[in-house]
């Protein structure tokens, strides 16, 4: 048990936990049993059935309701004298800015999603309250120790992008089923029942230009008048069919890749096929019950169904989404815990990779890659909260010589299950923790403005409501209070080139980049550079000065977003997705993109080894009686992180 | 494998677990039927998280009444006073358990570890216990590996900041992942009054101080008949006695088990919660793959302390007894 020092500094402490799902529900017990008195936790999310098989905390009957709050009522059961504070409130909320972290010993994160813990990383260091960072997929979990000049900051080490495609792989020239899932969810789903203003390469224009975008689009546009049947089988007939047949007259791209094979619905179905029986879903009035399984008796979500059943389920999820959900079309996103669209999603994905000749998957597994749903499991969350107690402990006792990192390994690692390994030394070029000036090259007359913000400055830089200045000038600034002309003003801006702005930006100028919320302000030196390489750096600005990340294009041994999604895969996957429940989006790269969507997504911690891939090793450094493990990372810059000594 | 698939309602639920271990495992797991012995704050980690999994029935066995003490690590029992009156500890936790997953049947036995017929070890397929004496532990491993069936047996214990596990699978065939293929391995365990008997000489050198130990309270334990977990500082120089004996009889240095670790082992009457959700945790687990026959299980012994933050597997079997 713990000594009388450590229950005086756990009984006093008062510490804030943000997020209150898979590791939360575990850390908030735990922290509860150890003697912790006062507990704030944060988490705007709301439970789901999915979320019952580990957070303990929560019962079917809750579902829907405030995570944050039905944690806190449900650790009073067992411990009714304590105190905590439930927020059912983002993170990100201008509530939660430097002065309330300031009330805090120490700060817990149980979070799942990059964009909310580089947000806590970046007040917490402003506060000077130290942190614990946690994470965990499947049987993998990771637990570290940032405090501010002491050790390296969450952010010190950018992590790998999320996993992305480039546009013709899944417009063209799909190989994997990920890339038909892609096309399916972020082309063909936002086609027809997304935002229409959104830009959607969903028609190719063949080298030929055979087909105009003003004409095209149409075709995905019911007409007056025309049976829904008939508009189904038209879109089928043109996405599977026509356009297919159109990329095969490009023979040029077929030249050394199997040419995929146009699919007609008539093909696949008889003409005057009754499609499922709609009398039977229509009894029901809940629009979250609507499912073509159901219409249609598809019982088995593991069972792979083969291209006639796929074609009926997605003619008939569409028909459903007419005739159901006709308010949503035009403003719908895709959503894995939404039944119809990843019926939609997961027949659409099939019939293409029929298509092309890739083997068809389940629906229980076309979800898990287009949610990338992350596993989860209850033991790891539990092992995970623990060891984040002890060094939370250890921090109040201000015992720092002590705290570590924490591996849980699925297989031990010299005999170790649970390996820790002493913290990393602050990256002295850290933009965050040691404010160090960036380089940004970048063709200044040819980039607009806007791609600036959204793919540097929100993606990269991870602000959410930044101000840009260069001298005294202000040249963009975001948030709520802004009356309209300065709205107007800085619109105006964003689609100007960055040598054409009011105070031109260009090679050998800077600018610097604030966010106050975050109260992190970063300056960026502007270096001009013409050309840039399509593949390697699709943004067309590169920015250095920072460590880069291992790029994650092709990189078998890193992250693979929802390529491992079934069975006990988990293992090969060993740059920890310091992530539970992560729902990090699969995004097709498009310049046309919305970034901020992307900024949102996967994250990987990359401070793990893989003893399967020959790029890391481990360096073991044996002490007298007690041995601790240095770990190198994935790229040799990573290894250039020092002991703590 | 064969037998009825998942429902719907099982698939929802478990949704984020099977995509881990997959639906035959998920499908083992229903079927499966789990005795604990001894209601204590580890337990209650490992009972929610086998319930949690979606076993197929858990089983508490404990008579003892809840005291303060019992309240210290486990988050079973409620706060309200009035539902302990004439009701055993297993009784109480079993009443919050059956609300964590109510596809999982969850029922509170009376009786004592000690006197288990075979009979009824016979019902389960995994048998798990805390607490017990040295005698006990021995006896119910000696009558689950009797049984024509095989019966998963594991021991756990939380002392200070310190945790053992120790796992008996008999003999076990298991798949586990390597690389990218999925390869078979089986596994042969000796048990636990096998496992103690290995002569400490020929066990490897930088073997976890726990085992020697936790061993030697045990042994202390024993011989002055008391319940695990009865001790106090004032005990020190009795067990320091028995360490020398020990060690002499054993052949090793009395230096491999450090006083301040004999300590802490003897002031942890109460478990640190924190050790409790891990060792729970890596027990649970353990369990799932034992069931499952998914994974290389723990042979045989797992250690964690707190002090130095290493989670250690140690494999203490007789390399002559060993098939």
């Amino acid at each position: 048990m713990a000594s009388q020092q450590q229950l005086d500094a756990i009984k006093g402490a008062k510490v804030l936990m943000v997020g209150a799902g898979g590791i939360g529900c575990e850390l908030l017990k735990t922290l509860a049993l150890s003697g912790f008195q006062d507990i704030h936790i944060i988490d705007m999310d709301t439970i789901e059935v999915s979320n019952l098989n580990r957070q303990f905390l929560f019962r079917q009957s809750h579902v829907g309701q405030s995570k944050a709050k039905v944690a806190r009522d449900a650790v009073l059961k067992f411990r009714p004298h304590i105190n905590i504070t439930a927020h059912h409130d983002n993170i990100k909320s201008s509530d939660f800015d430097v002065d309330f972290f300031k009330k805090f010993d120490v700060v817990l994160n149980g979070l799942d999603n990059l964009d909310a813990r580089r947000h806590v990383n970046r007040i917490r260091l402003a506060a000077g309250v130290p942190l614990v960072e946690s994470g965990t997929t499947g049987f993998l979990g990771q637990v570290a120790v940032h405090v501010k000049d002491r050790t390296e900051c969450y952010e010190c080490y950018p992590k790998p992008a999320p996993k992305s495609y480039p546009v013709c792989t899944i417009t063209s020239t799909p190989s994997k089923f990920v890339h038909c899932i892609v096309w399916a969810k972020d082309l063909l789903f936002a086609k027809l029942f997304g935002d229409k203003n959104q830009e959607n390469d969903l028609n190719v224009r063949s080298s030929d230009g055979a087909s105009s975008s003003e004409h095209t689009d149409d075709i995905f546009e019911l007409r007056n008048d025309e049976d829904i049947d008939c508009y189904g089988r038209r879109i089928y007939d043109h996405v599977f069919g026509y356009n297919i047949e159109l990329a095969l007259s490009n023979d040029e791209t077929w030249k050394n890749r199997t040419r995929p094979k146009p699919i007609y619905s008539s093909d696949v179905l008889s003409n005057n096929q009754q499609n499922g029986n709609l009398d039977k879903s229509c009894s029901s009035s809940d629009v979250a019950l609507v499912s073509t399984m159901a219409t249609l008796g598809l019982k088995n979500p593991q069972e792979v169904w083969n291209l006639a059943e796929n074609s009926k389920v997605l003619l008939e999820a569409l028909k459903l989404f007419f005739m159901k959900r006709q308010k949503e079309i035009g403003s719908l996103t895709f959503d894995k815990d939404d039944q119809l669209a990843v019926e939609f999603v997961t027949a659409a994905a099939n019939i293409r990779a029929a298509s092309f000749g890739i083997p068809l998957h389940s629906l229980f597994e076309a979800k898990g890659i287009a949610g990338n749903i992350v596993h989860a499991v209850a033991t790891t969350n539990a092992v995970v909260a623990g060891l984040i107690v002890i060094e939370a402990i250890k921090l109040l006792n201000k015992d720092l010589e002590n705290v570590r990192m924490t591996f849980c390994n699925e297989h031990p690692k010299r005999k170790m299950l649970l390996m820790p390994v002493e913290p990393f030394e602050p990256n002295k070029t850290c933009f965050v923790c040691s404010k160090t000036p960036l380089t940004l090259e970048v063709n200044a007359p040819h980039t607009k403005f806007r791609d600036f913000i959204e793919k540097v400055v929100r993606a990269k830089l991870g602000m959410n409501l930044p101000t840009v200045m260069k001298g005294h000038f202000l040249l963009y600034e975001d948030g709520n209070d802004l009356d309209e002309d300065e709205r107007q003003k800085y619109e105006a801006n964003l689609e100007k080139v960055l040598s054409k702005l009011p105070s031109p930006v260009i090679g050998g100028t800077s600018i610097v980049v604030e966010d106050l919320n975050q109260t992190l302000s970063c300056e960026i030196n502007i270096k001009q550079r013409e050309e840039f390489d399509e593949e390697k750096e699709p943004e067309g600005m590169v920015l250095i000065g920072w460590l880069q990340a291992p790029t994650d294009t092709e990189n078998k041994a890193s992250v693979q977003n929802g390529e491992s999604t079934s069975g006990a895969g988990t293992d090969q996957v060993m740059p920890l997705e310091i992530a539970e429940d992560e729902e990090a989006e699969v995004n097709a790269v498009s310049k046309k993109r919305n970034f901020s969507e992307i900024s949102n997504s996967s994250v990987s911690h990359p401070l793990t080894g893989n003893d399967k891939t020959s790029k890391n090793k481990e360096v073991i450094l044996e002490d007298e009686g007690d041995d601790l493990i240095v770990l190198d990372h994935l790229n040799s810059e990573m290894a250039k992180k020092k002991r703590l000594v | 494998m064969d037998g009825e698939e998942l429902t719907e309602q099982e698939t929802a639920l478990y949704d984020r677990q099977i995509r881990v271990w997959g639906a035959d495992a998920q499908r083992r797991l229903s079927k499966a039927h789990v005795l604990i012995g001894g209601m204590k704050g580890t337990i209650a980690e490992v009972c929610k998280n086998i319930v949690l999994a979606g076993v197929g029935s858990v089983t508490l066995v404990d008579d003892s009444p809840v005291t303060e003490e019992s309240l210290n690590a486990n988050f079973l029992i409620p706060s309200d006073e009035t539902l302990y009156e004439g009701r055993s500890i297993a009784e109480v936790c079993c009443d919050s358990l059956k609300d964590f997953n109510p596809m999982v049947h969850v029922s509170a036995e009376k009786g004592d570890l000690s006197s288990l017929s075979t009979e009824i070890l016979e019902k389960f397929d995994v048998v798990i216990v805390s607490g017990c004496s040295l005698s006990t532990k021995k006896a119910i491993n000696g009558k689950c590996r009797k049984l024509s069936k095989r019966i998963a047996f594991y021991s756990v214990d939380c002392r200070d900041s310190c945790g053992e596990i120790f796992v008996d699978l008999q003999d076990h065939s298991c798949t586990k992942k390597q690389v990218n293929e999925t390869v078979e391995c089986r596994l042969q365990y000796p048990s636990f009054e096998e496992a103690i008997a290995v002569p400490w000489k020929i066990l490897p050198k930088r073997i976890s101080k726990l085992y020697f130990a936790t061993r030697v309270i045990e042994r202390f334990e024993e011989t002055e008949t008391r319940t695990s977990g009865e001790t106090s500082l004032a005990d020190l120089p009795n067990v320091l006695k028995l360490r020398k004996e020990l060690c002499e009889a054993q052949c090793i240095s009395e230096s491999q088990i450090p006083d301040s670790l004999l300590e802490r082992l003897l002031l942890g009457k109460l478990e640190f919660p924190p050790v409790c959700a891990i060792i729970g945790g890596i027990l649970g687990q353990e369990v799932i793959k034992a069931i499952s026959c998914k994974g290389e299980p723990i042979k045989n012994f797992f250690y964690f302390d707190a002090a130095d933050g290493k989670g250690l597997i140690e494999d203490i079997s007789n390399p002559n007894s060993a098939s």
